[in-house]
């Protein structure tokens, strides 16, 4: 195996030792490592690069979940802020510590809740936020200095960002203390979730913004989490997801170069977010693949000497689109399968889906089902025992190799495309519509096989019985949010004063035609004059531009 | 054919009015062929011959749409009617076809242009007359000017968009995209170049490489005794730049042509065209039709019998082409 | 005379899953229609628009943003306001419950998550079929 002749000077003794030491190093859960039978079981089998050594395809941490277990976050936001805000302080009083916030639809595309776009999606899929007023509301009462947040947004990141930190210092809390991880991954909006508002360069320019800003400024920040899951979603195979993710990192990485940040500081604060498919063993490949890869471009491509720059982190969410409308409640053991799945491709945090979800948002005990899941991977199953089980194991092992191959093969073209830069490959890829010509091959391919019943679906093209019997209750969410938050923003925009709003906003636009200067000091002026998401927005479009995609279908 | 007259009449009628709705129908049934096609004809053809015709093409993927987009935003500010045919292929296999070209144009467009989109192989009668018939209908409805925008990749395409009063030729930097549109042919019909995406590294390496070929006269053909050398346009069609670039140098082509005579020139050599076309169809069907009649079919057999030489039988046939009473109408 | 279907494929608002209405524009063109893809964050009036310029025998939207009892029927009446006299059909994920209040507002299929391509087809072709010998003009 390619991977062992890194450390090839060491013997396998050695690194057995260093693993050892390393583990002893970190305290171990309270619990008994030992089968259901009674068997002791050791933290670790097989052969070197062991867990928690370069190039990580074991595992980032030694002792992996026998030192701390995988995060359950499960990510929540619905209806106002007041709403969701009632939800995060439940949370908080529960001994939670992590605070992850969905945004509606018309916040994720950058519009106002009063715009014509937004019409019966207000509240809908995640929180409202039109002004600073929203933020303020959404974390009332949460010490901001104590809590770590995760807000999942694109597009209009920088806003929601600086509403963020100014929501922060109203209460006395600077920059410096805040700790958390905003999405802010524009590459896969133009490659899959379409979730964009400016072309791909300007897009590149506020994020690389960003990334000087938080720094500068916000040294407990990650300014970006790398995701696939959507990739896979949009209908990527396994092997593209893995592929188009990591060179969407690479691309960030080369753009933080380039802006003069420092590959070890900055690489040290990406994540990433993977998705978790049905196919077990290529699911489990992929995620290893990811680990060595990323390792080795980032040692070797991009010069990182910090042993924390090499290490890919990860989130990751079952598919939802495996989820089937037919018998929903097969889905349950469908998506039990996946977060097994990634458990043993050692996630660092992990979402499960609700089994309704092909059908509406989740309700409640659907919810709490797929928390379950974990909870039973997690504390029943055993496989929480050892780091990396499966590791050695000959057939996982070719998939991890047989990952890391395709991908290669995408990355070499990629660089072709871009004349030896990532960065400027992906950015062709996108144009010249690469990335979701691809992803819509794929997508057809597999939906050609459950169509000709190649590919059996449980449920769907075979083992129908039973269709009809489904009773399942879905959530609805009332009209009343759209109208509260209308009455909310319109209330805001009298209260504010106009002319100040009005100077911040050509203060944006003016930054933004100047390449040199940071649109993040121009942007927080017009929060804390209360300019709305869609303003701040539209004060940056008239430079940059509204970027529509050509037909690739 | 009373019943199709009648149909055509009326909805010509009321497309000349203004019914952007009849115009749309008129479009189908030019498209479809057959009689109705050859009334509409009738009917535009006296109205036609006004509007200026410009052909843009390119490989794909060269920001076409998106440029053509640029240009019906700008055309309508300045007074104009612009009218865009967006020409697509079809799968060979099934005869359906994907349109997207108008999802980079349709944002800009206001409501004094018309956007249509035609597939290759979705009518009957060939791309060779379906086009000039729906260019015909926009220019007599008053569509100016009027913007066929065809994938420079088949002969077919590139005669299309050849045929126009002015040919723009759109390339972007890098992938030797200069050497594929001289391979394509297109460089021989181009009036205008648009190099998009011009600040991308390489747009000065394709500039140069356009310059290049125009100074070798007998690559272009296009010098002509006028002086006339195709500009070459800079332009990043996402953000609108040189679209007015391009219309200005449209619009002194147009200039060049009138002065020259050579629109006049053009026209001639385009109709001539559209009825060797008509001709050339007609011709074919009656000889299918001849083929698959009695004597045809003896004919054929004598020849696979090695009875008869095939210049023998293609020589009675033609005699009969030629003496058969028969309507000549093609099969529509 | 067996026209080409010609339909247009768009999705409203802002909404953008756009796998299944790329899955959908290729099943129907390999079943030999043409289709005019609008892609994503369309409005009523840039489909009727469309519609009318391209003759167009049909509408398909795709939804998945829970929005479908607000914008089809919107879609239906823009297109009856503008006498456009076609069918409408929605695609995405629909709740069965929800399927009759969108009959009832006039849109002439509705294909639930897991339709298989002949079911899309059959559809499409159905709901044309079935408007033109409505008295369509």
């Amino acid at each position: 195996m390619s991977s062992a002749a890194v450390d090839s000077a060491e013997s396998a003794a050695a690194a057995r030792a260093r693993w050892e030491a390393a583990c002893q190093a970190t305290p171990t859960r309270a619990v008994p490592f030992e089968t259901m039978s009674g068997v002791p079981v050791d933290g670790v089998y097989g052969d070197p690069p062991f867990p928690g050594q370069f190039p990580y395809t074991r595992g980032i941490h030694p002792a992996m979940y026998r030192s701390r277990l995988w995060t359950m976050r499960m990510f929540a936001g619905f209806g106002t802020a007041l709403d969701t805000n009632r939800r995060f302080r439940e949370l908080l009083k529960h001994g939670g510590t992590g605070l992850s916030t969905a945004f509606d639809m018309p916040t994720l595309m950058g519009r106002d809740s009063d715009s014509p776009w937004s019409l019966g999606e207000v509240g809908r899929a995640g929180v409202a936020v039109d002004t600073l007023a929203d933020v303020e509301d959404l974390f009332r009462d949460i010490d901001l200095s104590r809590v770590s947040t995760s807000m999942t947004i694109n597009g209009p990141a920088a806003v929601l960002l600086a509403m963020y930190i100014v929501a922060a210092e109203k209460t006395g809390v600077v920059p410096e203390q805040l700790s958390g991880t905003i999405q802010n991954d524009i590459l896969k909006e133009y490659q899959a979730q379409k979730e964009y508002i400016y072309p791909p360069r300007p897009s590149m320019r506020i994020i690389t913004d960003m990334i000087r800003y938080t720094t500068a400024h916000m040294p407990r920040w990650h300014p970006i989490s790398i995701s696939g899951y959507h990739i896979r979603e949009a209908g990527s195979t396994a092997a593209q997801e893995l592929a188009f993710t990591l060179a969407n990192g690479f691309a960030y990485v080369e753009a933080a170069i380039a802006a003069g940040e420092d590959v070890n500081a900055f690489g040290r604060r990406l994540s990433f977010f993977f998705n978790s498919h049905l196919d077990f063993f290529e699911e489990i490949g992929k995620l290893r693949a990811a680990r060595r890869i990323w390792a080795r471009w980032m040692k070797d491509h991009y010069g990182a000497t910090n042993e924390k720059a090499w290490m890919c982190r990860f989130h990751t969410q079952t598919a939802g689109v495996s989820l089937t409308a037919q018998q929903p409640e097969n889905n349950i053991a469908r998506v039990a399968i996946q977060a097994l799945a990634a458990v043993l491709g050692g996630t660092q945090s992990l979402h499960t889906d609700s089994y309704d979800e092909a059908m509406a948002l989740p309700s409640e005990k659907a919810v709490r089902i797929a928390l379950r899941t974990q909870q039973i991977v997690a504390h029943e199953t055993g496989v929480t025992n050892v780091a990396d089980p499966l590791g050695g194991a000959p057939f996982v092992e070719w998939m991890t190799d047989e990952m890391e191959r395709q991908a290669e093969a995408v990355f070499a073209h990629l660089l072709e495309l871009g004349d030896g830069s990532i960065l400027e490959g992906v950015f062709q890829g996108i144009e010249n519509g690469y990335f979701v010509g691809e992803i819509a091959d794929a997508a057809y391919r597999y939906e050609r096989e459950v169509n000709s019943g190649r590919r059996i679906v449980v449920g769907v093209n075979r083992f129908t019985e039973g269709n009809d019997e489904t009773d399942v209750n879905l959530l609805r969410i009332e009209e009343d949010t759209e109208r509260d938050q209308l009455e909310r923003l319109a209330r805001v925009k009298s209260e504010r004063n106009d002319r100040a709003v009005q100077e911040a906003l050509e203060g944006v636009t003016r930054t933004a035609r100047d390449p040199s200067a940071n649109l993040m000091p121009a942007i927080l002026t017009a929060v804390r004059e209360y300019a709305t998401v869609e303003e701040i927005g539209t004060a940056m479009e008239q430079v940059f531009g509204r970027y529509v995609e050509r037909a690739v279908v | 054919m009373t019943q199709h007259g009648h149909e055509a009449d009326t909805v010509f009628a009321r497309a000349l009015a203004g019914d952007r709705r009849a115009l749309g129908r008129l479009l189908s049934l030019v498209e479809r062929g057959g009689p109705a096609a050859e009334r509409i004809t009738e009917l535009a053809h006296p109205h036609s011959g006004r509007a200026h015709i410009v052909g843009i093409t390119g490989a794909p993927g060269a920001g076409k749409s998106t440029l053509t987009g640029q240009l019906m935003r700008l055309l309508p500010e300045r007074s104009f009617r612009p009218a865009v045919l967006a020409v697509d292929p079809s799968s060979p296999l099934t005869g359906g076809a994907i349109l997207g070209d108008r999802i980079r144009m349709d944002d800009l467009a206001g409501e004094s242009a018309f956007i249509r989109s035609m597939a290759t192989r979705g009518h009957s009668g060939g791309l060779a007359l379906a086009v000039p018939g729906a260019l015909r209908v926009f220019d007599a409805v008053g569509y100016d000017p009027v913007i066929v925008e065809t994938v420079g990749v088949g002969q077919v395409e590139v005669d299309v968009a050849g045929a126009a009063d002015t040919t723009v030729v759109v390339v972007t930097p890098g992938w030797g995209d200069a050497v594929q549109a001289n391979k394509a042919g297109l460089l021989e019909v181009a009036d205008i170049f648009v190099v998009n995406k011009a600040d991308r590294p390489g747009a000065a390496d394709a500039r140069r490489d356009l310059e290049l070929m125009l100074d070798l006269s007998h690559v272009t053909g296009q010098e002509d005794a006028a002086g006339y050398r195709p500009p070459i346009v800079m332009a990043q069609a996402l953000d609108g730049t040189g679209a007015d670039a391009l219309w200005e140098a449209v619009a002194e082509h147009r200039s060049h042509l009138e002065a020259t005579g050579q629109m006049a020139d053009r026209r001639r050599r385009r109709l001539r065209l559209e009825v060797i076309s008509r001709l050339d169809q007609m011709a074919q069907a009656q000889a299918a039709a001849v083929l698959a009649d009695d004597v045809g079919r003896q004919l054929l057999g004598e020849v696979e019998q090695r009875q008869m030489a095939p210049t023998t039988a293609a020589a009675r046939l033609a005699e009969r082409l030629l003496t058969d009473r028969r309507s000549g109408r093609g099969t529509g | 005379m067996q026209d080409r279907i010609r339909i247009i494929l768009a999705k409203l608002g802002l909404d953008g899953h756009d796998r299944g209405i790329k899955v959908v524009a290729r099943i129907l063109r390999d079943a030999g229609m043409e289709v005019i893809y609008l892609g994503l964050r369309q409005t009523t009036a840039g489909i009727v628009t469309a519609a009318l310029e391209e003759d167009a025998d049909a509408v398909g939207l795709s939804m998945h943003n829970a929005g479908h009892l607000t914008l089809a029927p919107a879609m239906v009446k823009a297109l009856r306001e503008a006498d456009l006299n076609i069918p409408v059909i929605i695609g995405g994920i629909i709740p069965d419950e929800d399927r009759e209040r969108l009959t009832e507002a006039g849109v002439a299929a509705v294909l639930g998550p897991g339709a298989s391509a002949e079911e899309v087809v059959q559809a499409v072709r159905q709901a044309v079929a079935r408007q033109s010998d409505g008295g369509a003009s």
